[in-house]
């Protein structure tokens, strides 16, 4: 075991939480070999993230560790502080999810590499210590000029790059990624794990990347760890985890990924005696932003959702495709062009008129968590639609609340749950029987499992998709997540940078896209194949 | 940065004559009648009267008075009181035992405040941090001439250790205790403030990447987490600096230390409307100086402040 970089044997780490005891991470054993990729990859409360702060000693202060942690021979749970300083940035480096937040905010990206730099070389002179950030810069492809900006003057992407530069600073060992990619866009995403990827031949260390995205898993990993619950379920060479899987958990984990083609393809009826559903005629919706200039989110779009059609809006953060949700909803002002809600012009209909074609709009947003009314039962939730529009009281309001309930699948008993006594699945769960409890015509869903793990993004996924069957209802699915889209949607909507670039059915968009945009970021988004992605990188690299 | 200081002296002189206009206004509202008082028991003649009237140009209406009294304002001149003395020249004498007093008063409370604040915030919920709770809001709750007395009373009478009043011994002596009882009452919030501050900041992912660099504690406290969490800080304590400034009109009646607060109070009691004004708009500036100094401190402090 003595070739391993780092080494964890029997780690428990229990947290105490107001005098009670909770195991996030129960005796888990597995090791990094020298100059590999090891993906620990598991769903939210896995354990992957503790296990890996557990490395560094940088546990919460209500954490107890037990087992053994070994890094290059020592004992890493029994240093002392100083010790554990030294080991830090120096011999493991660590770079997390929210790459903005993880940089102080009141000092240039220059300052914060210079810091790494002169606290472990010492040696150095404050005009080496600079050259050598301007190389580090250079090498995760950021401009020198960036060197004087802070980090809110950079993209999210571009903050991850300087956190790797900062990072590989000192040439350490090991290289901790904690979800280094999960709050990016994929085309981005696809640029940091080049960047990532390229720092192997440059350090002579290992990297440990830590994911729940099984595409980033097949896309960089040598080798796989899957966690779940605080316990190793399974670790297997990558080609061999995905080919064959030994643990259900696996299996049923490789099954949750979304993957296109599971939808019929649309009944090829031409809706054409019915009013569109949702129409939208060169909108433009126009924010006033700093300094008078005006940002123009939403650029002459025109879309059409027939009724009883899914349509997936795609598109990367800043695309505009979440504006032209709420532009529907009366939530973004509409600067010119025209929505139309079964036919009702939304921008010249009378407040009252606009109220009723509302009540017809279904909504479900991202984070089911702060869209329900924490002080509020769900049945309280789900039945005031019912009792604002429509008057519906006591006993019958009871019943409506029960059935609707029953059609997301959870049981009638938990109308008298708060939101925190349900797990965020649960919680997507009721925000779907509200939205659907007037019976609407159009329902917009707003990255509607994006906050989601995998395995209950597929079963919400799958009940939304299932009511939409029964109800007929139009969607306006709104979403990051290009196969996600293509499990659910008839027809696709791409955006960028505020205008619809391409749309068309789902088949013609997503197999044979014309736009290059569309291409790119189909080429961009991770599938969960180790041999595809090698090839696609293989592809990239070449020119 | 420069546009972001020119908004901000383009609002402050926007303030200041929204401010001033109804201080004066306000003043000259007051019941009772200043120049009648001016005679003590012996009522005025009629004529003097209307003379001293006219001599002030209190027969004019209220904007031309202010306007008149603007302009003379801009070229440093504060007017005379009703006895004919110059307000400039009554201020100038006092001001420099209130800035004493102030300063004083305000470095106490930042070290002790932001002293206190940041030990709780590093060892919070601890006894550390609930003590320092409990005593920072045990002694705000104590009034001030009680805490003013008292301490008279040990440290001068029974101790011995400062003077009791007046400022014969000078600064920081005849100083001392009358700063200390004014700082007491503000160092609550800024402990508190500091407490929570820290307590974000320690909190925040950034900290802990810095940790994961392997910087030193000394390194990620001292310059890091005190930077970040200054920031709310010390716009509370530059509005601190401009009240302790303008309000110690008890602590400077009890220690009786010739300031601006005991003159205000001598000055509303006998309607000496001059003085007032003057004083209000001494102090109507020294807020809104503090202010655009806080404002531009907070901009280079946080430089997403700068860039918005």
């Amino acid at each position: 075991m003595s070739d391993q970089v780092l080494s964890f044997e029997d780690l428990t780490v229990d947290f105490e939480v107001g005098g009670t005891t909770h195991r996030a991470v129960d005796k888990v054993s597995f090791g990094v070999q020298p100059g590999e990729v090891l993906a620990v990859v598991g769903e939210s409360g896995s354990g992957k993230s503790v296990t890996a702060l557990a490395a560094l000693g940088l546990l919460p202060s209500n954490a107890s560790v037990g087992g053994r942690i070994s890094f290059g021979g020592d004992d890493v749970l029994s240093m002392s502080r100083s010790e554990l300083t030294t080991l830090r940035g120096r011999r493991i480096a660590m770079i997390f999810q929210d790459p903005v937040g993880a940089l102080d905010p009141v000092f240039t990206i220059g300052a914060q590499l210079v810091e790494m730099i002169r606290t472990h070389q010492p040696a150095l002179s404050r005009g080496e210590a600079r050259e050598r950030a301007l190389e580090l810069l250079r090498m995760v492809e950021i401009p020198e000029t960036r060197f004087k900006y802070y980090p809110h003057q950079l993209s999210g992407g571009q903050c991850q790059r300087v956190m790797i530069a900062i990072a590989v600073a000192c040439d350490p060992e090991l290289l901790i990624a904690d979800e280094p990619t999960t709050a990016l866009d994929v085309t981005v995403q696809q640029e940091v794990l080049d960047v990532l990827l390229a720092m192997r031949s440059k350090i002579s260390g290992s990297i440990m990347i830590i994911t729940h995205d099984m595409g980033v898993v097949a896309d960089v990993a040598d080798r796989v760890v899957v966690m779940r619950k605080g316990a190793v379920v399974e670790t297997a060479e990558v080609h061999e985890l995905f080919d064959h899987p030994t643990q259900p958990y696996t299996q049923a984990l490789l099954d949750a990924v979304p993957r296109g083609g599971l939808r019929a393809e649309a009944p090829a009826d031409s809706a054409s005696d019915t009013a569109p559903a949702l129409s939208i005629e060169d909108l433009v919706v126009e924010y006033r932003g700093r300094r008078g200039r005006t940002v123009r989110a939403v650029d002459h779009v025109d879309l059409v959702l027939n009724p009883g059609e899914i349509t997936g809006l795609v598109g990367e953060s800043g695309s505009g495709k979440s504006t032209i949700g709420k532009s529907v909803l009366g939530l973004a002002p509409i600067t010119s062009g025209e929505v139309r809600v079964a036919g009702q012009a939304l921008t010249k209909a009378s407040s009252a008129d606009v109220r009723q074609t509302r009540a017809r709009i279904g909504v479900v947003f991202q984070n089911p968590a702060g869209s329900l009314n924490p002080r509020a039962t769900i049945g309280q939730s789900i039945g005031e639609p019912l009792a604002v529009h429509r008057g519906v009281r006591g006993t019958e309001l009871r019943g409506r609340v029960e059935e609707l309930l029953d059609s997301v699948e959870l049981p009638r008993a938990w109308a008298g749950r708060y939101p925190h006594e349900l797990s965020g699945g649960q919680r997507q769960r009721v925000s779907i029987a509200r939205a659907i409890s007037l019976d609407p015509d159009l329902l917009i869903a707003d990255e509607p499992t994006s906050a989601l793990d995998v395995s209950v993004q597929a079963t919400v996924l799958e009940l939304l998709r299932s009511i939409q069957d029964r109800l007929h209802f139009a969607c306006l699915f709104i979403s990051h997540d290009l196969a996600v889209v293509d499990q659910v949607c008839d027809r696709v909507a791409v955006m960028s940078q505020g205008r619809l670039i391409e749309q068309g059915d789902r088949e013609s968009v997503l197999r044979d896209p014309q736009d290059a945009y569309t291409v790119r970021l189909l080429a961009a988004a991770p599938v969960p194949d180790p041999r595809e992605q090698a090839r696609r990188r293989g592809i990239r690299l070449a020119g | 940065m420069l546009r972001f200081t020119i908004r901000r002296l383009i609002e402050l002189v926007l303030v200041f004559f929204g401010v001033t206009f109804a201080i004066y206004a306000a003043v000259f509202a007051l019941p009772g009648d200043p120049i009648s008082s001016l005679g003590g028991d012996q009522p005025l003649s009629p004529a003097v009267v209307e003379r001293i009237r006219d001599l002030y140009h209190l027969n004019d209406p209220l904007w031309s008075q202010y306007l008149r009294y603007l302009g003379h304002l801009l070229t440093g001149d504060l007017g005379v009181d009703f006895r004919g003395r110059s307000v400039a020249e009554r201020l100038a004498a006092r001001w420099p035992v209130t800035i004493r007093l102030a300063l004083t008063a305000w470095v106490i409370q930042v070290v002790i405040g932001v002293g206190l604040g940041l030990v709780a915030g590093l060892r919070k919920n601890t006894w550390i941090d609930r003590g320092v709770l409990i005593l920072t809001i045990l002694i705000a709750s104590v009034p001030i001439f009680v805490m003013a007395v008292t301490a008279q009373l040990v440290f001068g009478v029974k101790l011995s250790l400062l003077p009791i009043a007046g400022v014969s011994d000078g600064w920081p002596v005849s100083y001392l205790l009358p700063a200390t009882v004014l700082a007491i009452y503000g160092l609550a919030a800024v402990a508190r403030l500091t407490r929570g501050s820290v307590i974000d900041t320690m909190s925040s992912d950034f900290v802990r990447a810095l940790w994961a660099k392997g910087l030193s504690r000394r390194r990620v406290i001292g310059v890091h987490v005190l930077r970040n969490s200054s920031i709310p800080v010390l716009t509370y304590l530059a509005i601190d600096l401009g009240a302790l400034l303008g309000g110690a009109v008890v602590t400077e009646g009890i220690f009786n230390l010739p300031g601006v607060g005991q003159l205000l109070f001598e000055s509303i009691r006998v309607h000496e409307g001059p003085t007032v004004v003057g004083i209000a708009t001494a102090l109507i500036l020294i807020f809104l100086i503090t202010s655009v100094i806080v404002d531009l401190l907070n901009s280079l402090l946080d430089p997403r402040i700068r860039h918005d």
